[in-house]
Order: structure tokens, then C-alpha cells, then sequence
């Protein structure tokens, strides 16, 4: 079943979200007016906003935001015409007042995202979304780490609360295809016309646009990307690539290939300081199922006690810590530091 | 010298939990144990240590011919509201173990001495006892402008209390770290784990510093206040050292920022020793109730 009438997939983009943990959080309202504007000519039909870990992520844990984050969500609804507006919120760094008050300024669309596992903390989130009339999307993070059929119960658990679309979300860019379509085929199971079933794919094993393709055709009807590849790790999957290959393959998703090529190029990439690439660090991420966001903190701790940021990483695998645990990156390269350095 | 006898209301995890600290005290003899469901395990065990026991709630603690002197409230914030005017009105101290905060936050090491007559205390949240010491003890030292906690427990510890009311723990937790803890603003962070076995309990405390801090006079208040915390919670422990750094403020200029990283494993009564979580709640409540209960003894 397509999305909709007029789109077989509907394709959303988080360089101005995801893409705050490449930018260290310094985005300026310049630069989202100019994204925004950029984007909603070229036909996305969503473009999410927020500190890269969510509404009220600015912090010591996560970095601190250069704006206020209700000012670049302002700034963006103002400067979409044809696009909508979306926010993220991680409960349990964000509240319900959050939620509320990005609805009065004209979000239209809810991303509440859990670890895969811990969905119930988000019910309250998606009871009290729905109540005030925003449309409803769950996120279920770091979902290589669980088997489909643990995803599909935790998909039935955000559906019941009301969520309208369950992303299946490779937030360590860990999937190897089938791991994407096998993940996305059991939710889609799972929730029938209940509910939507998206996927977020990152590009530290070099197959997030693969991933996305045969969750598509797995049943995934929304998608995630950023444009340029704005975004943590080795970055999102690049909206300009997916609309060329969703084209070639006849899956409508309402974006102008050409429109966004040249987007990516002379208005996204201009604000980005540098290019997410398939870096050591980036790629050890993939391999090791690490949350994305991790890497510019491991980068920072690594040059801040001397240490392998490779080995930060493994170690944050080895622990399975999960989204949010940015703070750990500290005390491990702290004890890194200490433990005497091999012969 | 005869003990304070005690009631626990609520037979659950904590509730249990707090039966076996409490059976340990010097000051304090839990003589009832209530529930609502007649299988609870925690019942049970009750009545295995000599401990009268009954599912038939808080009526059937208040027609007791001797009422207890303290009761520690295991419940939910909602049902301790309804209940606590009636342990009020017949002169029962309450600890209240829930979100409720009918009376004040106490965090043992910080605050309790002022709040010894108080007939209702609260104990914050699990995130609050483990925190809060830290960021008063830096406090202490030196002007905190802001303070932050994450707090990170396993999934298996969070009961359905916590997750259906994620947002109260952020609150009362930050609003705890600002009232208590002594920093001008407050945030709190929390995560669950799911790994398996499960993690124990890590916190960690982000205090802005002042320029000029004295970081070694720092470092020493926070090992002392460990210390005080070990009085009742052995197993709370620092993970390392604690962190100084100047990192970004977000606006392009820099802030001095302190960074302790503890670990609560818990002494392993009812619960698993991983759930540090709760176990420094019943172990808090308990040193409350000691030192209420020997407040209530000598009189004054």
C-alpha cells in the first residue's frame, strides 16, 4: 500500500536534527531558513528540526545549543510553504511541555523516539501528541540490537499508544540488509493497518540507501534521510541519492532529483564544517553497533586524554551502552587513560 | 531503650525491599506490613519474620489497637495523598517513598537534621539520592549556576511506576538537584538499559564551576560526602576520579565544569545488587526512619 495517492513513500529529512551532532549543535536561524527554503523547493515533503538528541537536548551530556531550539523551529515553519514541520523528543530528556510547546508553534508532526526495547516510557508522550491533534511518529533506536519479533511487540506497544508510523531505526548504521527488510517485514506483521512503518537508516557500513530500498519493499512507506548526509556518524542516508535510485525504480516521493542535487550542494553542504564521511571512527561504529551521535564525542574525549577513539568505541559496544549514554564516553577514556599502555 | 515500631504500606519490590533494612535497624521495629493483593511475596515474607501482615490496606492498619509510630509509604504519589491525612490526624510520622511531596525533599547527608520533626517526609526520587549529595557537595564549595544529572539504570529495575511517569522523575529530580542540591538551575536526565546481565546504577553529576574554583578543596568535599553516603549505602562508590574541564558554553565561549561519575550497586536484601536504584531509596527511607525514630526516642 503507498503512502498516499500522490506518494508511494513519504520521504523525511533530518540534516536540520541529526545533522546537529555533525554541526556540534551551532546551527543559526541563517542556516535553517536556508535549508528549509532549499528543501521545500525541492518537494520534501517533511523536514525535522531539533538539537540532534531532541527537544531539550542542550545540555553538558549532549552539547549545548548555539540558538534556542524554539527559535529554529519558528524559523522553520515560517519558511516552509509547501513542507511540514517535525521535532524529535527522547522521553526522558525531553517532557510533555516540550511536545506542547513546539505544537504552538506550528510543528505539525511528533517524533518520539525510545531504545527499542523501552518503548512503554513513550505512551504518555503519544497519548497526550495525539490529544493535541499532531501527527504521531515512534522511533524505536539502535534496532539491530533486537530481533523482529521483539521489535514488532515493542511497534504494537507505540501503535496502541497512539503512534501512526513505527520507524524501524539503524541509529548504529549496524544493518546489513536483510537485517533491514527482515526487521521492517515483522513490524509491518505486527501493526497491519494500524499503523505506518518507516526506517531510519545510517551510512557506517556504507549500505544505508540499499537498507532503505529493501525496507521499502519490505512495506516501509516512510522514510529518513538528510541531504548531503547531514548527520552523526558517517551521516543519514542522502536524500539526493534516494531520490534518484526511488525514481529509477518508478517510487514516487514528490522530490525533484535535480532540484535536490543542486540543494545539497550549494545550500547544504556550505553550512556543514565538513563532509560525513565513512571515517575510521565512523566506520568502527557500524562494525560495533555504536549509536551514531557517539562520534564527535569520542573524538573529543580521545584528543582530551590521549587515547585511541577507536578503542573508546569498541569499549562503548563491549558495555552495550544504548542512546543517551553520551556520558560514559567520559569515564571510559578516563580509565583508558590510566590503564597502562600495552607492551 | 524500646525501638519506634513502623508500618510499611505497600508490599512491592521497595516496600519488601525496605522490610529487610528495616528488620536490621537499631532504632526502628516494622511491626506491620501492608498490601492489597493476598499472594504478594512481600507479605509473606513479612510473616515470616514476625511481621503481622495483611492485604487488607490502610483500614486495617488504622483500626490496630497500637498504631506505629512512623509509616513509610510505598504506594503511588495518588493513593499516599489519600492516605496521609489519616496517619496525620492519628500523629503517624510518614516517609513517603512515592512522587507525592506533601512534605519536604530529604537527602539524608544534606538535609535531614532540619527536617527530624517534619510529619511528612519525601524521599525525591532513586536519581535524586544518588545525585543530589554530589551536587551539594560541590555546592558547598563553590556558585553552581547549573547542574545536571543522568542518570542510567537497567531496564529490569524500572518498574512500571517509573516508565508510565518519565516525566515526574525528570522534574522532581531536577527540581530537587536546584532545591537541595544548591545549583541555581536544575536538569535531569535519564536513561534505561537493557543489556543483559543487567548494569548496575551509574550516575553522572555535571556541575558548572566558577573561573577561579578550587578544584583540589572540590574534590575533596565530593570524596567526603561518598563517605557520608557509604554510612547507609555501602555499595555507592565513585567509578574514577572526578572530571574538571572547561568545555563549550554553546554560544562560542567556555565554562569550568566539574564531571563525577558514581555507581550505586545495592546490598542485595529483596532486590538484585544491580538495582541501586532502588535499593538507595529503601536505604535512604531507612536512615530517615533511624534518625526519626531517635529523635522521637530522646524526645526533643
Amino acid at each position: 500500500m503507498p503512502y498516499s495517492d500522490t506518494l508511494d513513500v513519504r520521504v523525511t529529512d533530518t540534516s536540520l536534527r541529526d545533522g546537529s551532532h555533525a554541526k556540534r549543535h551551532q546551527f543559526t536561524e541563517g542556516d535553517v531558513r536556508a535549508i528549509v527554503a532549499a528543501l521545500d523547493d525541492s518537494g520534501v515533503p517533511l523536514i525535522e528540526v531539533a538539537h540532534g538528541d531532541g527537544l531539550g537536548g542542550s545540555s553538558f551530556n549532549y552539547g549545548f545549543s548555539k540558538t534556542p531550539e524554539r527559535t529554529l523551529m519558528k524559523a522553520a515553519v515560517e519558511t516552509a510553504r509547501q513542507a511540514r514541520i517535525a521535532a524529535l523528543m527522547l522521553p526522558g530528556v525531553g517532557t510533555k511541555d516540550d511536545i506542547t510547546a513546539v505544537a504552538e508553534l506550528g510543528v505539525e508532526v511528533i517524533r518520539i523516539a525510545t531504545h527499542c526495547t523501552e518503548a512503554d516510557v513513550s505512551e504518555q508522550h503519544f497519548r497526550l501528541a495525539r490529544d493535541i491533534g499532531l501527527e504521531t511518529v515512534g522511533f524505536l533506536m539502535m534496532a539491530h540490537s533486537a530481533s523482529p519479533e521483539v521489535l514488532a511487540g515493542q511497534a504494537r506497544i507505540m501503535a496502541d499508544a497512539g503512534c501512526q508510523c513505527v520507524y524501524v531505526v539503524d541509529s548504529a548504521g549496524a544493518m546489513v540488509l536483510e537485517d533491514a527488510s527482515d526487521r521492517v517485514a515483522a513490524v509491518v506483521t505486527e501493526l497491519g493497518t494500524d499503523a505506518q512503518v518507516g526506517f531510519h537508516g545510517h551510512e557506517n557500513l556504507s549500505l544505508s540507501v540499499a537498507n532503505t530500498v529493501l525496507a521499502i519493499r519490505a512495506g516501509a512507506v516512510q522514510v529518513d534521510g538528510s541531504t548531503r548526509r547531514f548527520g552523526a556518524g558517517a551521516g543519514n542516508t542522502s536524500v539526493e541519492a534516494l531520490a534518484a535510485v526511488l525514481e529509477r525504480l518508478g517510487i514516487r516521493t514528490g522530490i525533484d532529483v535535480l532540484k535536490i542535487i543542486d540543494a545539497a550542494e550549494d545550500v547544504v553542504r556550505p553550512v556543514m564544517d565538513e563532509e560525513c564521511v565513512l571515517d575510521r571512527l565512523a566506520l568502527i561504529m557500524g562494525y560495533a553497533g555504536v549509536y551514531s551521535s557517539f562520534l564527535k564525542h569520542a573524538y573529543r574525549a580521545a584528543e582530551r586524554y590521549g587515547v585511541s577513539g577507536a578503542e573508546i568505541l569498541l569499549e562503548c559496544g563491549r558495555q552495550r551502552l544504548v542512546g543517551g549514554q553520551e556520558d560514559q564516553i567520559i569515564q571510559i577514556a578516563a580509565e583508558l587513560a590510566k590503564a597502562p599502555a600495552p607492551a | 531503650m524500646s525501638k519506634v515500631t513502623a508500618a510499611i504500606v505497600g508490599s512491592g519490590n521497595i516496600g519488601t525491599d525496605l522490610l529487610y533494612k528495616l528488620l536490621r535497624s537499631d532504632w526502628v521495629e516494622p511491626r506491620y506490613m501492608i498490601g492489597v493483593d493476598p499472594d504478594s511475596k512481600g507479605l509473606a515474607l513479612a510473616r515470616e519474620a514476625g511481621v503481622e501482615a495483611s492485604h487488607e490496606g490502610v483500614d486495617w492498619l488504622m483500626s490496630r489497637a497500637e498504631l506505629p509510630g512512623i509509616v513509610f509509604e510505598a504506594t503511588s504519589a495518588y493513593i499516599h495523598r489519600e492516605h496521609y491525612p489519616r496517619y496525620h490526624d492519628a500523629g503517624i510520622r510518614a516517609v513517603d517513598l512515592t512522587p507525592a511531596a506533601i512534605g519536604p525533599f530529604v537527602i539524608p547527608p544534606v538535609n535531614l537534621v532540619e527536617h527530624l520533626s517534619e510529619p511528612n517526609i519525601n524521599m525525591v526520587t532513586c536519581g535524586g539520592q544518588a545525585t543530589i549529595p554530589m551536587v551539594h557537595a560541590v555546592s558547598r564549595v563553590v556558585d553552581v549556576d547549573y547542574a545536571e544529572i543522568v542518570a542510567t539504570v537497567s531496564s529490569v529495575s524500572a518498574g512500571p511506576g517509573t516508565r508510565q511517569n518519565i516525566d515526574e522523575f525528570t522534574r522532581t529530580t531536577s527540581r530537587g538537584v536546584e532545591v537541595i542540591g544548591g545549583a541555581k538551575r536544575g536538569k535531569a536526565i535519564i536513561v534505561l538499559n537493557p543489556a543483559d546481565p543487567p548494569i548496575i546504577m551509574r550516575d553522572t553529576i555535571f556541575c558548572s564551576l566558577p573561573p577561579d574554583a578550587d578544584r583540589d578543596k572540590i574534590d575533596g568535599s565530593i570524596r567526603q560526602m561518598v563517605e557520608s553516603v557509604q554510612g547507609y549505602v555501602p555499595g555507592y562508590r565513585l567509578r574514577t576520579e572526578p572530571q574538571f574541564d572547561e568545555v563549550a558554553d554553546g554560544t562560542g565561549g567556555t565554562v569550568g565544569r566539574v564531571a563525577v561519575f558514581v555507581e550505586v550497586e545495592g546490598a542485595g536484601d529483596f532486590l538484585p545488587p544491580y538495582a541501586g536504584n532502588l535499593d538507595i531509596m529503601t536505604a535512604a527511607a531507612a536512615k530517615v526512619g533511624d534518625e526519626v525514630a531517635r529523635h522521637l526516642v530522646s524526645g526533643d
